[in-house]
């Protein structure tokens, strides 16, 4: 992805996030609300978790419509917005690289050691 | 310049070759029922196809709320209002869902939106009808809805991971609204008047038929349909998902004591199915084409809709501007 491409929902960044959050100039060719990506906490004791992505003119207004969007039937109890564009991802090309299953690595899953009868369930 | 051109000709012929492990292992990644992510490799045509798919799904939630929305106001209960505006919001939301699953793949939603505007785009061209009663509203929440999640439920397991996830959600609220739709007419038919349970029946003969055209034209007329079965995109026949609907209606008309407007619906025990009578597919053509009861009305309601929300979008631009300015002086 290009540095001068609007972001995509969901996607994120390949590089360095954007240091700038201005909103664009009205009039101007983008003149889209900025994306942001929206995560809610289902309910208490839970992590906040990715639901989808929004256009909203400022950091309130995002909120308030997410809670609009993807909370209209008990569905969280918090909510995170962060512009699109300040996500940096993991580049799907590197997956195998990065997200190796390691099979060569087996002890570090605590099935691999067999220990005493009585004191297995440790 | 001969030894240049020769240089470019390996590159190219390097880039070919590299496209065509890339698609070979999409076709794997396909084949193994695996999900593509917004920022996989992707063969274009996958790219176009479900742009076109996702965008058309979206105009047809923001679409389809002008029908309803226009009895909002004159629901017969405070409840069935409540529940109205609530469903005609779900909508909206489902549209919101559509778009940003269909931004991921790099168009943006003010270009979505510019081709719905200009007649580019399509919608589903069932919202090309008119909802003359308040049975309409019953109707298109127990037809127009139920045909709407034959046709959805699969795509929760499209290969595109956006809109799979975005069609869990919508299918997860889309069965309230159909729903809440019996329920309106099931309520008028078992306890209503004699002029009720007519106005039941009347929308009944107007919506069946275009409802089953909702499920697109027949399968050997269907020009994208074996590419978007192969790319996972779609799961199921046109004409599988029509015999689908039109079998458990048939059961759910029974229950509310209409007659569906079909003199040739009769069960077949070999088939084992519902046989029904042959579709107008002219009209369907001519409503796709432009020429519906509504299709200039709905149409003009959006752009208009757009045009009259430019200030609000540009003034919530100018106070977030002030504001970052205010902040860095």
């Amino acid at each position: 992805m290009s540095g001068t491409q609007p972001p995509s929902p969901g996607q994120g960044r390949d590089g360095e996030g954007s240091g700038s959050l201005q909103p664009p100039a009205i009039g101007s060719a983008g003149a889209e609300w900025p994306l942001w990506e929206v995560f809610v906490r289902s309910k208490a004791g839970l992590d906040h978790k990715h639901c989808g992505s929004l256009h909203a003119p400022d950091a309130k207004a995002a909120i308030q419509l997410a809670r609009e969007v993807y909370t209209r039937r008990q569905e969280g109890t918090s909510i995170w917005v962060v512009r699109s564009e300040q996500i940096v991802a993991s580049d799907p090309g590197d997956k195998d690289m990065y997200f190796d299953p390691m099979a060569d690595k087996v002890y570090r899953h605590p099935t691999f050691y067999e220990l005493p009868e009585s004191v297995n369930h440790m | 310049m001969y030894t240049q051109a020769m240089d470019l000709m390996g590159q190219e012929e390097r880039s070919a070759l590299e496209d065509a492990e890339k698609q070979q292992r999409f076709d794997a990644r396909i084949d193994a029922g695996d999900f593509i992510e917004a920022k996989d490799w992707m063969p274009d045509n996958y790219r176009k196809t479900l742009l076109r798919q996702i965008s058309q799904h979206a105009h047809s939630e923001i679409v389809g709320m002008l029908p309803e929305g226009n009895w909002i106001t004159r629901a017969p209960t405070l409840k069935r209002k409540a529940i109205l505006l609530a469903k005609v919001q779900d909508e909206g939301g489902h549209g919101l869902y559509l778009y940003a699953a269909a931004e991921t793949l790099g168009t943006s939603r003010d270009q979505m939106l510019g081709a719905l505007h200009s007649g580019k785009a399509k919608y589903s061209s069932i919202f090309n009808y008119p909802t003359l009663t308040w049975a309409d509203v019953g109707v298109i929440g127990w037809l127009v809805d139920g045909a709407a999640i034959m046709n959805q439920v699969p795509l929760c397991r499209c290969s595109y991971a956006p809109y799979a996830r975005a069609m869990v959600r919508i299918c997860r609220e889309e069965s309230f609204h159909q729903r809440q739709g019996f329920d309106a007419l099931y309520t008028m038919m078992t306890k209503g008047t004699d002029a009720q349970r007519t106005m039941v029946q009347d929308a009944t003969n107007r919506w069946w038929w275009p409802s089953l055209m909702m499920f697109g034209p027949p399968d050997d007329q269907s020009p994208h349909s074996e590419q978007s079965m192969r790319w996972g995109i779609k799961r199921n026949s046109n004409d599988e998902l029509r015999q689908k609907f039109v079998d458990a209606c048939v059961d759910q008309a029974k229950v509310l004591g209409v007659t569906l407007p079909d003199p040739d619906l009769k069960w077949n025990e070999a088939r084992g199915h519902w046989d029904f009578g042959a579709i107008d597919w002219s009209e369907f053509w001519r409503v796709v084409g432009g020429d519906g009861p509504c299709n200039r009305e709905r149409l003009a309601a959006r752009v208009k809709a757009w045009d009259d929300g430019a200030w609000v979008r540009e003034a919530a631009l100018a106070h977030e501007r002030k504001r970052v300015f205010k902040e860095a002086a």
